[in-house]
């Protein structure tokens, strides 16, 4: 049995809607193991991004319980959801996010200043990670001087540069073109398998599903269906 | 980090130069607000001081009782033996002397046969201008007082006794050469009647309007003799040395010779009184603190309700990032805390342009001045005409209150809207 990296147990998350609530995800049990590179699949407002949330502990679960990495995040109070984020969980999104006054370079650097790592090493960390990514020679340009799919590599490296345990990455392809998705993906598979880094993607886009070893399909906030794939080769 | 931030925060001008801009504007008006204030109350305090209050006086007890009417018959003799005594304790080095006397009486000036050719009620000051017996009394520090070499419009100061000098007004409605003789008819101190011939030498006016407006000035020892007050004074005004007003030293000087010298069951007897404790200046002074006080608050107020609502728009502007940070592992108060040190940086920034602006502006009101001759015609008030600013080391610092407080109070209060929310709140707005 391999190691459990999430573990989500009957877990119900409602929302205070008017009057009365709306329950966006209900009776959900998930297991997800070290290494896997999976995602949740469905249409919009299937509740990935709600999902997506709670095991980043950006949010809290109405019921049930949600471990990340042996915490509860029912748990945490915010300096420990900090810490968990900080040191364990990258997150890559739609729209990007790269804060806009910071340049390639810094924004990548920013995750590592609040883990408070020396310079010289993290010199080199933000270094390897713009490596990865193939954009070294972009350090200095600002994320306003970069096509979308040069962003979400600089939010893969800022996501990647700490080599934490998780990776949350939600609908990542959702504003790029064909050929960005496509070399998105294969940064990701390969570093998903150089560095075992587990990724829980969320997305409904075909091309980032054939990348999938596991898809995992919401429908109304629920899991409907879980199976394992073949990945690319 | 705290690098990381500053750097960030200056390379986005919404986020540093607005808020500059409105610190800066605002301690900019504080500071001139302060020095102006500072040069209205010291300006009226000094002009207070050198017509009429001292910075302390010496009159007699049933003097200071009417001291607005200054009654003669009620004034101080014995004038060298009270400072005798009082120049025994060692803090008496610390006043120069001016001693005055008020008085009443007609003016009558006579034509070239002796007849009457206008008589009119006039007011007296007798001050010292020509060197007197008692050494203490230094027409020198009259002359700087009433800035007696300014103020002489035509002819000059006494120099001999029985020399007179007029109100420029008075002398022109008078239409008579300098030269020429005028009497005065009045009382002795001790009501018995006296005329008294001068020579009218000079004209004077010392831009107040309160005194411009007519009266008289003879020498004090002139005014000894024609009133019959042999050391006698109507009152005997101090000084301090560089005739700047010390409050809390009057006070003390006050308490110790009053202790001294005063004597309760003798209504003749001496009584110092400071500049605070006369023309209820003591309580305008207070009150114009407190008006001051105010002011500032309501402009501080003013302030964090304007960077509190710039602050507000961009933390709505802000979201995206700080909801990145905190999903980066950055907590919530660490985000806080920044977001304070960045007010802090800005409140700093701000205070420092706004203060230099400010004390520039006030340095040249101090230098120039503002004429307010022509709003002031009809006042009674002891205001030279000519408001002035004053620079001290309270304008330096008084700007930065406001402009740290109001940055950091804005800060704290358009911080506190993120805390209040979720954290995938804050990216949801973000999407929309
Ligand atoms: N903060 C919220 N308050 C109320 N309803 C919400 C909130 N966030 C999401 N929802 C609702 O929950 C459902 C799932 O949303 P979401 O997780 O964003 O779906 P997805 O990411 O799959 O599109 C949607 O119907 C959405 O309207
Ligand atoms: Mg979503």
């Amino acid at each position: 049995m391999k190691q459990a990296l999430i573990e989500i147990r009957d877990m119900v998350k409602r929302y205070p809607m008017g009057t009365g609530e709306f329950t966006a995800l209900e009776d959900i049990n998930l297991d997800l193991c070290k290494g896997e590179f999976a995602g949740l699949v469905g249409p919009s407002g299937s509740g990935k991004t709600t999902l997506l949330n709670i095991i980043g502990s950006l949010d809290v679960q109405s019921e049930g319980e949600v471990n990340v990495l042996g915490r509860a995040i029912r748990e945490l109070d915010g300096k420990g959801s900090a810490r968990l984020r900080s040191h364990h969980i990258g997150f890559i999104f739609q729209t990007y996010n790269l804060l806009p006054v910071y340049s390639v370079y810094e924004n990548v650097e920013f995750p590592l200043l609040l883990l408070e790592i020396e310079s010289a090493k993290r010199h080199r960390m933000v270094m390897d990670a713009l490596e990865w990514v193939d954009l070294t020679d972009k350090l200095k340009s600002r994320p306003a001087q970069l096509s979308g799919g040069q962003c979400q590599r600089v939010a893969i490296a800022r996501a990647m540069v700490k080599k934490p345990d998780l990776v949350l990455a939600d609908e990542p392809t959702a504003n790029l073109d064909a050929e960005n998705s496509h070399h998105i993906l294969r940064t990701m598979d390969q570093l998903n398998r150089e560095l075992s880094t587990t990724f829980l993607f969320s997305t409904h886009d075909q091309k980032v599903i054939q990348y999938l070893r596991r898809k995992i399909t919401l429908f109304d906030g629920k899991v409907a269906r879980d199976e394992q794939m073949n990945g690319v080769a | 980090m705290l690098k990381f931030l500053i750097k960030g925060l200056f390379r986005d001008r919404s986020r540093s130069l607005i808020p500059i801009l409105v610190v800066s504007a605002g301690v900019t008006l504080t500071v001139c607000m302060i020095s102006f204030m500072q040069g209205y109350l010291r300006d009226m305090i000094y002009e207070n001081a050198r017509f009429a209050t001292g910075h302390v006086k010496i009159v007699t007890r049933s003097f200071s009782d009417m001291i607005d009417q200054r009654p003669l018959d009620l004034a101080l003799l014995g004038v060298s033996d009270i400072l005798d005594k009082w120049e025994t304790q060692p803090q008496s080095a610390e006043l120069l002397w001016v001693p005055r006397i008020s008085f009443g009486g007609l003016l009558d000036i006579p034509d070239e046969n002796g007849e009457t050719r206008f008589q009119g009620e006039v007011g007296g000051m007798a001050v010292v201008m020509r060197p007197h017996s008692d050494s203490r009394f230094d027409p020198d520090i009259e002359r700087r007082l009433l800035k007696l070499d300014d103020s002489i419009v035509r002819g000059r100061m006494p120099a001999t006794p029985g020399e007179m000098l007029v109100s420029e007004q008075m002398f022109t409605q008078l239409d008579i050469p300098l030269g020429h003789t005028a009497s005065i008819i009045g009382s002795t101190m001790f009501g018995s009647m006296v005329v008294h011939n001068f020579t009218i030498v000079g004209t004077i006016e010392f831009g107040i309007e309160a005194l411009d407006r007519g009266g008289v000035i003879i020498d004090f020892a002139d005014a000894q003799s024609m009133l019959d007050m042999e050391d006698g004074a109507g009152e005997i005004l101090g000084f301090f040395p560089d005739f700047e007003y010390y409050p809390d030293r009057a006070d003390g000087l006050k308490e110790s010779f009053n202790a001294i010298l005063t004597d309760e069951s003798d209504e003749f007897s001496p009584l110092m009184l400071t500049e605070y404790d006369q023309n209820q200046l003591g309580a305008f002074i207070q009150y114009s603190g407190y008006t001051l006080g105010i002011t500032m608050f309501a402009f501080v107020f003013v302030m964090v309700i304007v960077l509190w609502n710039a602050g507000l728009m961009q933390g709505i502007r802000r979201y995206g990032e700080i909801g990145v940070r905190l999903a980066m592992g950055e907590s919530k108060g660490h985000v806080f805390r920044a977001m304070i040190i960045e007010s802090l940086a800005i409140g700093c920034v701000g205070s420092v342009i706004g203060t230099a602006v400010g004390l520039a502006l006030s340095y040249w009101m101090q230098a120039y001045g503002f004429d307010m001759s022509h709003y002031m015609t009809n006042s009674s008030m002891m205001m030279s005409n000519v408001m002035r600013a004053h620079v001290n080391l309270r304008s330096y610092l008084v700007g930065f209150a406001p402009g740290i407080g109001a940055t950091v109070l804005g800060a704290a209060m358009a911080g506190a809207g993120i805390f209040k929310r979720q954290t995938s709140q804050l990216f949801k707005e973000l999407e929309t």
